[in-house]
């Protein structure tokens, strides 16, 4: 090996980039070769001043926050309406009106009983904070089979976990949330570019309740009970898209759930 | 095409690599603040490319975007980089001839070799970076600086050497 070629080479040794081989040739010329022999201490010590990580910057404690919050609003400006008035001012709010009156004209106005109401407004809770904060599932899968054994031992309780990616409604997974201080199941759908949660636990009363759709913060939310399970669905999904899925979910979940209790 | 679960894989495979991203950004465009605004930049394009995300490096991936990010804000801004003529033949000294032991003393002073850092022509600097501060392979350098291979080792040697020649030349510590 020539002065030359080691000088070219002597990088690549000294970042271990060097096939064994090459590693050895350039070893020997370095054992053999003064001046390449200081090139080469010269290199490390160039390495050496850089390993102590002070010319390393690292993020500014307030980035990541940020960065989170600029990510949100894409999430929000992509998946909810209300957010909408928010970040598209009266546009927003001329729209929002119009979707009011036809609520109101079309008598769809949310009407469900003042203790759901809550459970209502943290079923919202529990679905932005899916979209937007720490994960949207403990356990992405879309199969069936991978998500309803994972709830096992998580739960006091096994929720239907059904495949309806044939209705166009793929699973993308599930996760452990709360409702009414207490653990639950949610199980995540996907409708196009929208999340579905399903949020079950066991219910209050055995008696089946018949679904019953209300809006709340721009999503729609479908509850209902069925064979000892409660069920929340919520989304950003048109109400009668919504509906849908339920009343698959209510087809497929026929005697599909025990609870445990 | 890409559903919000685009979401969740933003938060695994781009956010862990917050600092890489910063860091690059800060090395390249030399002022905190636009550093931070090109990463946040940078973070809403991966996410809104994330479908074509295939998975293998979020770093190396993340780091090509913030890179191509940085890059056209220098153009585009004010703050173009006034190119230091960068003439291997005129700059004496080549490795073989710099004298390792003043050069380890030299560069104990962080400062100094923040400044020589800092005076690299953009494209020497970031691999530099690249390699010495954020540890990377030439391979994942190459992928993250759209160059080959070959491109990365040259510019590797001309950059140290440039470095080591700042260093030996750098006056005493002011301070």
């Amino acid at each position: 090996m020539t002065c030359e070629e080691a000088r070219t080479l002597v990088h690549a040794y000294v970042d271990a980039e060097l096939d064994v081989v090459r590693s050895l040739e350039v070893e020997a010329h370095l054992s053999s070769c003064v001046a390449c022999a200081r090139g080469e201490a010269s290199l490390r010590a160039l390495r050496t001043a850089f390993s102590n990580g002070a010319l390393y910057h690292e993020a500014p404690a307030g980035l990541e926050r940020r960065v989170r919050a600029a990510v949100r609003d894409v999430g929000r400006a992509e998946g909810g309406r209300t957010f909408a008035l928010r970040h598209y001012g009266w546009g927003g709010a001329a729209a929002a009106a119009v979707l009011l009156v036809a609520i109101i004209v079309r008598g769809v106005l949310p009407t469900g009983p003042p203790a759901g109401d809550l459970t209502a407004r943290e079923v919202v809770d529990d679905h932005l904070r899916s979209l937007t904060a720490n994960h949207l599932t403990d356990v992405l899968s879309s199969n069936k089979h991978t998500v309803k054994p994972w709830f096992d031992g998580r739960l006091n309780f096994t929720p239907p976990v059904e495949d309806l990616i044939a209705d166009g409604f793929p699973l993308v997974g599930g996760r452990l949330d709360y409702l009414d201080n207490r653990l639950v199941a949610a199980v995540v759908y996907r409708r196009r570019q929208h999340i579905i949660n399903l949020f079950i636990s066991p219910a209050e009363h055995l008696a089946d309740t018949l679904p019953v759709t209300q809006v709340r913060g721009g999503y729609n939310i479908v509850h209902w009970t069925k064979s000892g399970m409660a069920y929340w669905a919520v989304s950003s999904v048109s109400g009668a898209e919504l509906g849908k899925f339920a009343q698959l979910v209510r087809d497929e979940s026929s005697a599909a759930s025990t609870p445990r209790r | 095409m890409p559903g919000p679960d685009k979401f969740s894989r933003f938060e695994r495979a781009i956010l862990p690599h917050l600092d890489a991203a910063y860091n690059l950004a800060r090395w390249l465009m030399r002022n905190e603040d636009e550093a931070a605004d090109a990463v946040q930049d940078a973070c809403l394009r991966a996410l809104r490319f994330i479908g074509g995300f295939r998975g293998r490096d979020g770093r190396v991936w993340l780091l090509a975007i913030v890179r191509n990010t940085c890059y056209s804000r220098l153009k585009r801004g004010t703050i173009r980089e006034r190119e230091t003529e960068f003439d291997d033949e005129i700059h004496s000294p080549g490795i073989e001839t710099a004298n390792p032991e003043a050069l380890l003393e030299r560069s104990r002073d962080s400062e100094t070799l923040r400044h020589a850092l800092k005076e690299l022509p953009e494209e020497f600097r970031e691999i530099v970076v690249m390699r010495e501060l954020e540890g990377m392979a030439y391979k994942e350098i190459a992928e993250v600086a759209g160059v080959p291979i070959g491109t990365v080792m040259s510019r590797l040697a001309r950059a140290r050497k440039r470095l080591q020649q700042l260093l030996t030349a750098a006056p005493r510590k002011e301070s």
